[in-house]
């Protein structure tokens, strides 16, 4: 677990020597002809939250998928903690990971989508301890106890054996952090939790994803919220066209954007 | 408060056809009772014949079995068409393609005379020496060979059904499942399968229901202690083929009205979650959760 002791304060007066838990180099990724991420570069911190915002199409999504693999990359490299993700590099050349690897360097990594994805034959509890029980081998009482424990995290102790088809979109979201959480990752990913809710549910799962913030958590956080990013956020990363625009600090960048088009995104949002 | 007590809107025509249908029934059942080439006594003496219960024992058996097998078959083969494997996904369209495409008859033709074809099975090393050996006609009788060519031939139907049912499945759940660290069977066999089954199980009854009448092809094997063999049997030797067939059409009633019951419960497992939801438990939430202090992150009541 990284240092919880951290405020965003401090995160910025940290010295650079702080060995980044993201690299994101050069990445690029083409689908067919389609350039759809063209050179990322970008460090998280550990214990930092990073949000990434940007217009639809821009490669937000794609770049966060490539963190855990659900897309391959086309050209760079990524690594979390060290490991450089999907590959092993021997003299120079990359080999492809077998499945078994690639779904280890994944338990490290969180990721909480847009839709939810609850596994709808599931209760809450069920949702939260498959992964525990199926790719950790955890005990069902031992996952079930530390289960519950995130379930209270999130608000949502009294609703542990309700279905996702019971439950509020806010609540569902709320779930899906739970379950990441359970694997004990140590970066979680967040590709537009809040879109897909109803105004008066966000408030909710930004109030879990600030809590979890706080407790050090290592976040990369794709979100419109532009009062999230300023509030949560350590660093800002605005994308345009597979590009990163501009980076750096989210109150600096909000108040004082310096490209004209995050200042056009931006006025467009807030 | 006044509760709303409508008068409903009445459906005088709905009488009409309902008395109609029973018009229809009554004169059904009066034409078949009287008339007397009906022979129900005939009827009445083999419905309950031991050779009779024993075709139906003989025909659950091949029933069963065979949707078994095909089932079995049916889950790797779609398992397999949707491997990163493309052998796999060769076989499974190959196999598919094979037993789609070829007469069920011809198949339990094929099985019932694979002794003929090929008396010794063998297992040992390609032109090298012989390791063991068993006689054909053991190891596939006709049993074997009715219940093999049935299922092999169902597991082709089957796996289109399946595959069907997979892809039914919204792609977030196996993303989600994969970002957990989930290896992709795992996540087939315990996050997509069980989705998929919803779709999955009407289709499937229907096939088993189906299977449950193609076994009267069995004769071609030959397998001849089937249902319909041991009533054409009764029916040439009692020269009275009315009766028998009432009551082959009888017992494969009876056995299809079972099978849907307990699709009924198969069905009702696999919608868990989904279907009748208001049947999973609903606790009433303690009174503090109602209460913004105690619950700071606040709690929708939704
Ligand atoms: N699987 C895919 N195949 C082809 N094009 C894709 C695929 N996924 C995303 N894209 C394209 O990549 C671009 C970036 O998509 P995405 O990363 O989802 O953007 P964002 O999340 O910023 O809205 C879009 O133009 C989208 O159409
Ligand atoms: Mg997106």
């Amino acid at each position: 677990m990284p240092d919880a002791t951290h405020t965003s304060a401090e995160q910025a007066a940290q010295p650079v020597t702080v060995k980044p838990l993201v690299e994101i180099q050069g990445v690029h990724k083409f689908f067919g002809d389609h350039h759809v991420l063209k050179g990322i570069d970008m460090t998280v911190k550990p214990g930092e939250v990073s949000v990434i915002i940007g217009p639809s199409g821009s490669g937000k999504s794609t770049l966060l998928r490539c963190i855990n693999l659900l897309e391959t990359l086309s050209a760079g490299r990524i690594y979390v903690h060290n490991d450089l993700i999907g590959y092993r590099e021997v003299n120079g050349k990359l080999h492809d990971l077998n499945t078994k690897q690639i779904a280890t360097q994944r338990r490290e990594i969180g990721m909480v989508f847009q839709r939810f994805n609850l596994f709808p034959h599931k209760t809450a509890l069920q949702n939260v301890i498959e992964a525990p029980t199926q790719v950790k081998r955890q005990s069902k009482a031992a996952a079930k106890l530390k289960a519950l424990e995130l379930l209270e995290m999130v608000g949502l102790s009294d609703r542990a054996n309700f279905y996702p088809s019971q439950l509020s979109g806010g609540q569902q979201q709320r779930v899906a952090i739970a379950r990441a959480l359970a694997m004990e990752p140590e970066l979680m990913l967040f590709d537009e939790p809040t879109s897909a809710l109803d105004p008066e549910l966000v408030g909710d799962v930004l109030e879990v994803m600030k809590n979890l913030a706080k407790s050090g958590m290592t976040m990369i956080v794709v979100t419109h919220e532009i009062g999230f990013a300023r509030e949560v956020g350590d660093t800002l990363t605005f994308m345009d066209g597979g590009v990163v625009v501009e980076s750096g600090n989210p109150r600096e960048i909000i108040a004082n954007p310096q490209h004209h088009r995050t200042k056009e995104f931006l006025s467009r949002v807030l | 408060m006044e509760l709303i007590d409508a008068i409903p809107v009445r459906h005088p025509w709905r009488w009409v056809g309902a008395a109609v249908i029973l018009l229809v029934v009554i004169l059904a059942i009066q034409s078949m009772t009287t008339n007397p080439k009906f022979y129900w006594g005939t009827f009445r003496t083999y419905v309950f014949d031991v050779l009779v219960i024993q075709g139906v024992g003989w025909t659950l058996v091949l029933t069963v079995s065979s949707m078994v097998i095909a089932i079995v078959l049916a889950i790797l083969l779609a398992f397999m068409r949707q491997s990163d494997n493309p052998l796999f996904r060769y076989v499974s369209w190959v196999w598919v393609w094979f037993f789609r495409g070829t007469p069920v008859y011809t198949q339990l033709l094929f099985w019932g005379s694979v002794g003929v074809l090929y008396p010794k099975i063998i297992l040992g090393v390609p032109f090298g020496p012989e390791l063991l050996s068993w006689d054909t006609a053991t190891v596939i009788n006709a049993t074997v060979a009715a219940i093999v060519g049935l299922g092999l031939n169902e597991s082709a139907y089957l796996a289109e059904i399946f595959r069907a049912g997979l892809k039914s499945v919204d792609n977030g759940q196996m993303e989600a499942a994969e970002a957990l660290g989930m290896r992709r069977s795992k996540v087939m066999w315990r996050i997509i399968l069980p989705q998929a089954m919803r779709v999955i199980i009407p289709p499937t009854g229907n096939e088993t229901i189906g299977m449950l009448k193609t076994t009267s092809l069995v004769l071609a094997v030959p397998f001849t202690l089937d249902l319909t063999f041991v009533t054409n049997a009764l029916a040439s030797r009692t020269f009275l083929p009315i009766p028998l067939l009432m009551v082959a059409a009888f017992w494969y009633l009876v056995i299809t009205s079972v099978l849907m019951v307990g699709q009924y419960y198969v069905e009702r497992h696999f919608g868990k979650g989904v279907d009748n939801v208001m049947k999973a438990p609903v606790k009433v939430p303690p009174p503090a959760a109602a209460d913004p202090i105690m619950l700071p992150r606040g709690n929708n009541l939704a």
